[in-house]
């Protein structure tokens, strides 16, 4: 297959000069405490350690680890505020804070776009047209079901659970902070919230925005720190709820953990999706939603179209466009404008993905990657696709969470589905075709939270999200996420 | 210009080949490529690039040798108080003009574009459009640009189509042939993506978009779906077809994003002349203010730039 016929030039002639996102208007402090009771304090003992900007390696900022004693006081915090002001505020007045929040994030949106890609390595494209205005629209759509919950769930009597602990990832800092908090918020609840390790900074700056809505203090509290932080908001008692997106792995724990406690959870983990394409599907587009699907913020993305199942008369013409177009993907700075594919999140994970790039070599697959070259520093990782891959592969069964796709065949409709379902996650999936029956069929057929039809990653705050199987529990977003956040009595 | 042209051939394509087009995604890829930031240099070159691709045209009934002559000035000359600027890529005019174009093009490396084939309609007998069509090669023009017959086309009378094709591919002799599908009329992006694939195969040297006397005439959806067609044909046969967005491109900003698709869709082999033309007439001026203004830092009055 390397040997493609008349092939295409993307490399020579032409190109586009760089295109940086000026950063005047961002202001990062050298150390960030831990917001706690409406203010920033020092941590107890944890000292603080740094956050890197994955696409030069430099540090942005010192933060604080969060420890034992500083849960116990956050907790505190959002205790107090919850049987004080916050749970007895009229739900109107409620729903004002909230929609105060997502005005200043939209005010602020250029602001958050650019710390996201610093502090993250996606694509300046990404957060400033997904990420942030996503964010902001939850923040506006529970903002509205604030004093309507009542209407939400018609026959019950809504009532809040209490303090939540929300344990969030770093492919989507500020957008999983928004699906996190707002919802949770709308419902009455108190928050205390940890950002992943490598990317608190927005987090960190939405304490800023909490603070100039004017929240009573306590109301959210975001701490920092890594994995034994987390682990302190979820052992500890006085928390109501647990709410955490990441890993299936760590999310097996706290299920453990919270087992007998009462403690109410939801899990949003791994996945690992089909896109399946038929051959009478409109394949040039098929291409760009597998692409998307796949290279979207570098495929740190749960719900990652990371496997491709394509019926068997169409594969070479798939392939083959699929190469053209990895091959036109723009590899490098986060934050110049026409950067498709930024920095891998950190080194740890740069080295997850390269050891599955080794394996896949290993297990006998072709590795195809675009040809494009990546800045001698940071940490970056080449568009990649294997062919000849199968089910036994771990390529095809395990979470990569790098820009690594793995392309198989199938004959018949029933061939694709049982690829498709044969996996331990399902979180998502996506169906090429241009019959509509063939789309309801296999919807129906597919075991996946969120299925796309001719398209892929299309979210909004009105469409809940969630896995069947090892892909997680409960949903979040819509109707379903505000009942994640309620006791319903009858 | 030389161009190595293509064999005329009426064997229809098998057209239940010819993959589907899905609007929605076609139109959220042309949005990606309108995102593109083009600064600086890449700018200066891109506006350079378009001046040279411009087929400066003027179609009109009111048309006198001496507007046909006024305009080749404007072809050779389009702004001489700007040293370092490309001339167009060449005048497309009505057949009775191309005798008076020749002339006044000379020896400049300019090609004269004639429509043909009872143009903007198409609504005339095989005979009478061939004639046409020798004619104005008769007259010196170096490329013909004829329009289909839409109604046989929407009809499904595929084979009709084609054999027009590869007769007029044949009355041109060594001229070029450029096959308007006049994507106004077709009404959806499968079917533009057909009449590509057949007009390819029938002979056609470029296929263009539109005859710019029906709205809408040229747009980035359907310039896209023109291109990937090209790029399944070059993949298929080896040749390489040009393509002629036309009509509705009046600014610089716009017809930088036509670039831009270009370049992520065909590649880098097809941003020459040979193988891009934009039909617009005043489009020039735009980008002559665009480069006044990279190079002065401020624009200018259009007073400033000769309007033909």
């Amino acid at each position: 297959m390397d040997t493609q016929v008349n092939k295409l030039a993307f490399d020579s002639g032409w190109a586009y000069a760089p295109a940086p996102e000026s950063t005047d208007h961002v202001t990062i402090d050298d150390e960030y405490g831990l917001f706690i009771g409406g203010k920033f304090v020092a941590p107890a003992e944890g000292g603080y350690f740094d956050t890197v900007n994955p696409a030069t390696e430099e540090t942005l900022s010192r933060v604080a680890t969060a420890t034992g004693e500083d849960i116990d006081l956050a907790v505190a915090a959002a205790r107090k505020a919850y049987k004080g002001a916050w749970s007895k505020m009229r739900p109107a007045e409620r729903g004002k804070y909230i929609f105060r929040i997502a005005r200043i994030l939209q005010e602020r949106a250029r602001e958050f776009a650019a710390i996201e890609s610093l502090d993250g390595g996606k694509p300046i494209r990404e957060s400033r047209d997904i990420d942030i205005p996503l964010a902001a629209a939850h923040f506006f759509y529970y903002a509205g079901w604030a004093d309507k919950l009542e209407y939400a769930f018609p026959g019950r009597t809504p009532a809040p659970l209490g303090v939540a602990g929300q344990i969030i990832p770093w492919n989507f800092p500020l957008l999983m902070l928004a699906w996190k908090i707002a919802p949770a918020l709308a419902c009455g609840n108190t928050v205390v919230l940890k950002p992943a390790e490598t990317t608190p900074l927005t987090a960190l700056k939405f304490a800023e925005v909490v603070r100039d809505a004017g929240l009573p203090p306590g109301v959210v509290n975001i701490v920092t720190g890594a994995g034994d932080t987390g682990a302190a908001i979820v052992n500890h008692e006085d928390v109501d709820k647990i709410a955490f997106t990441g890993s299936t792995g760590v999310g097996r724990m706290i299920m453990k953990a919270v087992a007998g406690t009462g403690k109410h959870y939801t899990l949003e983990l791994g996945g690992k999706a089909a896109n399946i394409i038929f051959e009478d599907a409109a394949l040039d587009e098929a291409v760009e939603g597998i692409v998307n699907g796949i290279f979207f913020n570098q495929g740190h993305v749960c719900c990652a179209g990371s496997r491709l199942l394509v019926q068997e008369s169409v594969a070479d013409d798939v392939i083959r466009k699929l190469r053209d177009r990895m091959e036109t993907l723009i590899v490098g700075d986060p934050m110049d404008k026409n950067t498709d594919v930024g920095a891998i999140n950190s080194k740890e994970q740069l080295g997850r993905i390269e050891s599955y790039l080794k394996l896949g070599v290993e297990e006998g697959a072709q590795m195809y990657q675009s040809s494009c070259s990546v800045p001698t520093k940071g940490y970056w990782c080449r568009p990649t696709l294997f062919t000849g891959v199968s089910q036994s592969n771990r390529i095809v069964q395990e979470e990569i969470f790098g820009p690594v796709l793995a392309v198989q065949t199938f004959r018949t409709m029933e061939e694709g589905l049982s690829k498709a379902n044969n996996t331990p996650y399902g979180l998502s999936g996506g169906i090429w075709t241009d019959k509509g029956a063939k789309i309801f069929k296999m919807t129906q057929g597919v075991r996946a939270g969120v299925i796309w039809a001719n398209t892929f990653n299309k979210f909004d705050p009105t469409s809940p999200f969630g896995g069947y199987k090892e892909s997680g529990v409960g949903r979040e977003g819509g109707l379903h996420g505000l009942g994640a956040y309620l006791k319903l009595e009858a | 210009m030389s161009l190595a042209a293509v064999p005329a051939s009426n064997a229809l394509p098998d057209m239940s080949r010819v993959t589907r087009v899905d609007e929605v995604g076609v139109n959220e890829r042309v949005a990606r490529f309108q995102t593109r930031s083009i600064k600086t240099s890449s700018k200066v070159d891109a506006l350079k690039m378009i001046l040279s691709m411009i087929d400066l045209t003027t179609l009109e009934g009111q048309d006198t040798p001496g507007k046909v002559r006024q305009l080749c000035q404007k072809a050779m000359h389009l702004h001489d108080s700007m040293p370092g600027l490309p001339h167009v890529a060449a005048v497309c005019v009505y057949p009775t003009m191309v005798g008076v174009a020749k002339k006044a093009l000379g020896n400049r490396g300019i090609n004269v574009a004639s429509v043909a084939t009872a143009f903007p309609s198409g609504m005339s007998s095989r005979q009478i459009k061939l004639e046409e069509t020798r004619m104005a090669v008769g007259e010196g023009a170096d490329e013909i640009d004829m329009v289909i017959s839409r109604g046989a086309f929407l009809q499904g009378e595929y084979g009709f189509v084609c054999d027009e094709i590869a007769a007029i591919k044949d009355a041109c002799g060594d001229a070029h042939l450029k096959v308007i599908l006049e994507t106004g009329e077709l009404g959806t992006l499968d079917r533009v993506r057909r009449a590509s694939v057949l007009a390819m195969h029938a002979g056609a040297d470029f296929i263009k978009t539109s005859t710019g006397k029906i709205q809408p005439a040229a747009t980035l959806p359907v310039t896209y779906v023109m291109l990937q067609a090209i790029r399944d044909f070059h993949h298929e046969t080896g040749r390489m077809i040009g393509m002629k967005p036309a009509g509705g491109i009046s600014n610089s900003k716009l017809a930088v994003h036509y670039l831009v698709m270009l370049r992520e869709t065909l590649g880098t082999a097809w941003m020459t002349p040979d193988w891009y033309r934009f039909g617009a007439s005043s489009l020039a001026n735009d980008v002559l203010m665009q480069l006044q203004k990279q190079a002065t830092g401020r624009y200018q009055s259009a007073d400033y730039f000769s309007k033909d």
